[in-house]
């Protein structure tokens, strides 16, 4: 039986700026750091309240299964802002949003009352876009 | 649908608590309590404590410590306990050691000795960390 999901990427383009973003920014906790060679490091990071889930900051780079022509078209559609992510809960929306404004966050949708709760949308410092949401 | 936000009057408040929090992410290392973080948000006490709770799902006295302990755990990897304790702005070792011991389970000593077998065994075989569905894809394992 499957209990709950320990691990998800982020797919990012500068894992540096990314991992800025996500501990500076957005407050989460970097739980790894692990270099993996000149260019690559396996960096993972929690919200502060749920440790048991890492995300992964993926870099998009040459290698594996990304051959040159495939990372090159990610890194494109990354940046385009094609992929959205997943949804961050919070206590209080309106505290996130006016936190994470002042803080440099480019919002793409102010707080807003739908029928799952209240929502705003953001994007990262890759163009991955997420949900905030007060339930 | 109209933004939440026109219709929510109480916007300039939210500022204030926001602004209460950096102040602590910014002085967590310094010594500053409730009357401190308060006054920045030009709140009285009691309506200041109750706003940041609602906001934020916990008192500003444990959000401060519970900076102060993240940072804590950073610090632990290289530098010893008693400049750690100093450094993020507790007063004393043993109050350090019990609320670093309540939140990680594990006592700085403990939590340092095992920061610094996990840095060997990084050095040593990175990939030990990472699942390998990832490693695959990127072709680290090969």
């Amino acid at each position: 039986m499957i209990t709950h999901l320990s691990h998800a990427s982020i797919y990012v383009l500068d894992q540096a700026r990314a991992i800025d973003f996500y501990v500076n920014k957005l407050g989460f906790i970097e739980r790894m750091k692990v270099p993996l060679g000149p260019d690559a490091f396996w960096i993972t990071v929690s919200p502060p309240d749920q440790p048991d889930l890492e995300i992964t900051l993926m870099p998009i780079q040459e290698g594996g299964m990304f051959q040159a022509d495939v990372a090159k078209k990610f890194r494109e559609l990354v940046q385009k802002g094609t992929f959205g992510f997943g949804v961050f809960e919070c206590k209080d929306i309106y505290a996130t949003y006016q936190e994470l404004k002042s803080k440099g966050v480019e919002f793409t949708k102010e707080p807003t009352k739908e029928f799952y709760g209240i929502e705003a949308m953001f994007k990262d410092d890759s163009g991955n876009w997420f949900s905030l949401k007060q339930s | 649908m109209k933004p939440a936000s026109d219709i929510h009057p109480k916007m300039y408040r939210y500022r204030r608590i926001v602004e209460a929090k950096l102040f602590i992410d910014a002085h967590y290392a310094d010594k500053i309590d409730l009357d401190n973080i308060s006054n920045q948000a030009a709140f009285s006490k009691y309506h200041f404590l109750r706003l940041f709770k609602s906001a934020f799902g916990k008192s500003p006295h444990k959000y401060l410590t519970e900076v102060r302990i993240q940072h804590a755990q950073k610090l632990l990897k290289s530098h010893p306990i008693a400049n750690v304790c100093y450094a993020v702005g507790f007063e004393s070792i043993p109050s350090f050691t019990k609320l670093f011991k309540a939140h990680t389970g594990l006592s700085p000593k403990a939590f340092s000795k095992r920061l610094q077998a996990q840095d060997q065994q990084q050095q040593a075989a990175p990939l030990t960390f990472v699942p390998h569905c990832f490693a695959k894809s990127y072709g680290w394992d090969e």
